[in-house]
């Protein structure tokens, strides 16, 4: 740990090591994990309501349909630095300020929804349409269909979705942290790249990749729950062999 | 009951249905045939007002759906049971949760959502099956959870697309059972759409066959396999090949005028006519309890003259073998 490199400044002792990345760690999954419910409150209605004024939807209408799917195109197509940046004025009249946490969930919320718009329409495009014919005919309301026939179905390709999205964010929070929102990339920014200490940056790196295995690991596991014909084709061995396809018209 | 009067629907310039009639009567089983693309699933569809008519009425019960608002329009189609095409099971519910869902949407308390799912279950034979998912039913069983479903609020009308089209023939016979059984024990109206022959035979008291968005030609099953002249009763019962006469014989294409045809009919027209009469090709079954028959009999040319007396003595008609395949061809494409 002596090695002579330009710039050195003092390095972390490795006894610090702990108490420096874990709060550190905890401030990201705050980050992310606030981010992600207001995510989840926003994406979901949003993009079943996307998805529903499609040309396939319950109530299709062509340029509200355009119109929101434009807007939450541009939301994806930023860059989430240039987003931080360009939006910086709106996160200070909702936060009253333009560093810390707070002002990092902002432009994290925003490209996090607009992100999970997009799949929540694309997993409700994969439900069956005759689903929500089904539920129309069994006396559905609007609401019911959406929930019952589109959302509830969608469900094992939502949480896949939403692991998807979640480590997405980890990674923008590692960018927020540049602004001073703190969180585990600004110490691996700080410590490990502007002050060249390798133990910091080595350690950051671990953490962030165990942390990514184990929301992945969870998600798979909670789409696998969530499937009925994964779950019980493991239990009993082996999968029920499905019907032939009808031929009918 | 459901009337239909005078109903069109058309996608763009194409017009699927053409100022359509037609009547299903409370206990009766109507089926409806036609060739794919002739617009069976769109008139279901209109039925229930899932697609909204281009124009017309569409009466369930009295009621015009066509005039009421969406509140109301959910209410009537509670009273329209609807089975689908690829019975329409949700994946991720199980048999009583698909069961359930009706009876949740009506905003059903829990306990009597679970006392109702049984016994609909145990009504259509699977009773033990409640927690089976879609996917480990075969298709018969799961067009069976589509049933129960359908009867969850007590309709009083049954639409069915195509229900049994892509079972195995066990199946089919198993779910047409269970639909008279039904009607039988429920009076239900059923709307039953198919484009198999045998299940319309099978099953329905009366049939029509729809066409350029029209019904070309409806009767009674019965009625129309008695009538000789019939396209529709052609289609219903094709002609299968049949023996080729001996030498010196004509070919005569004979039906059942009614039910009164004796069983002995073949033998009764031969001492008739003091000829021997040749058997080339049959079918002879009860339809609803009715007996109707079909046969091409080979007559002795000297015989002919005679011929057609005798069979209306004995209750049947009769036409040239050659002239009545001939007919049938050219009003398949009617039909
Ligand atoms: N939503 C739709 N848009 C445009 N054309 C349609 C639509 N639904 C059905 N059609 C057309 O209407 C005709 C009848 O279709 P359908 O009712 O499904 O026939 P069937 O059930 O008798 O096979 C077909 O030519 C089909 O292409
Ligand atoms: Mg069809």
């Amino acid at each position: 740990m002596s090695a002579v490199l330009p710039h050195q400044q003092v390095l972390v002792p490795l006894d610090q090591l702990a108490p420096l990345v874990l709060p550190a760690l905890g401030d990201t999954l705050i980050m992310v994990g606030i981010t992600m419910a207001i995510v989840v409150v926003v994406g979901v209605p949003l993009g079943a309501l996307v998805h529903n004024l499609g040309p396939s939807g319950l109530f299709p209408h062509r340029t509200a349909h355009t119109t929101l799917s434009w807007i939450v195109s541009v939301g994806r197509s930023l860059p989430f630095l240039v987003l931080m940046a360009a939006i910086i004025p709106f996160t200070r009249l909702i936060t009253g300020t333009n560093i810390g946490i707070p002002a990092a969930i902002v432009p994290m919320s925003i490209a996090g929804i607009a992100f999970f718009t997009r799949i929540v329409e694309n997993s409700l495009r994969g439900v069956p349409p005759e689903y929500a014919r089904v539920a129309l005919a069994s006396g559905a309301s609007p609401v019911q269909v959406i929930r019952t026939a589109q959302l509830s179905e969608a469900i094992p390709s939502l949480v896949g979705g939403l692991t998807i999205n979640t480590i997405a964010m980890i990674e923008y929070s590692a960018i927020a942290g540049t602004i001073g929102a703190g969180g585990i990339g600004y110490v691996a920014v700080t410590y490990g790249y502007q002050r060249f200490d390798h133990v910091v940056m080595i350690t950051t790196i671990v953490v962030l990749i165990a942390t990514v295995a184990l929301i992945q690991w969870a998600g798979d596991a909670a789409v696998r729950r969530l499937t009925p014909t994964a779950r019980r084709a493991g239990r009993a061995g082996r999968a029920v062999p499905r019907q032939p396809v009808d031929v009918a018209v | 009951m459901i009337l239909i009067e005078g109903l069109s629907k058309s996608y763009g310039t194409k017009n699927v249905l053409d100022r359509l009639d037609l009547s299903v009567d409370a206990g009766e089983i109507r089926a409806i045939v036609g060739p794919s693309g002739a617009g069976k699933s769109t008139l279901a569809q209109c039925v229930t007002l899932l697609e909204r008519p281009t124009s017309g009425s569409v009466f369930v019960n009295g009621v015009d759906l066509t005039a009421l608002g969406a509140a109301h329009l959910r209410e009537a189609r509670r009273r329209i049971g609807t089975i689908f095409q690829r019975d329409g099971l949700f994946a991720r519910r199980t048999a009583a949760a698909n069961v359930a869902l009706p009876l949740e949407y009506l905003g059903v308390t829990r306990p009597e959502i679970r006392t109702r799912v049984g016994e609909l279950l145990e009504r259509v034979g699977l009773g033990d099956r409640a927690g089976a998912f879609p996917h480990e039913l075969s298709g018969g069983q799961r067009q069976r959870v589509g049933i129960a479903r359908a009867l969850a609020l007590r309709p009083s009308v049954l639409l069915s697309d195509e229900a049994t089209s892509g079972l195995d023939p066990d199946s089919t016979a198993s779910i047409l059972a269970l639909l008279r059984e039904l009607r039988d024990d429920l009076g239900l109206s059923i709307l039953f759409i198919t484009h198999e022959m045998d299940a319309v035979v099978e099953v329905a008291d009366s049939v029509a066959a729809l066409h350029d968005g029209r019904i070309a030609e409806s009767g009674t099953v019965v009625e129309l396999l008695r009538d000789p002249s019939s396209p529709l009763g052609s289609l219903l019962r094709p002609t299968r090949p049949y023996l080729s006469p001996r030498a010196g014989d004509e070919a005569w294409q004979v039906s059942y005028r009614s039910g009164a045809v004796e069983p002995d009919w073949l033998l009764r027209l031969g001492t008739r006519l003091g000829e021997p009469i040749s058997l080339l090709g049959a079918a002879v079954e009860t339809v609803g309890g009715e007996p109707v028959g079909r046969a091409v009999i080979g007559i002795p040319a000297p015989a002919v003259e005679d011929l057609r007396a005798a069979l209306d003595e004995l209750g049947l008609d009769g036409a040239p073998a050659s002239a009545v395949l001939r007919d049938a061809i050219v009003l398949e494409k009617v039909a």
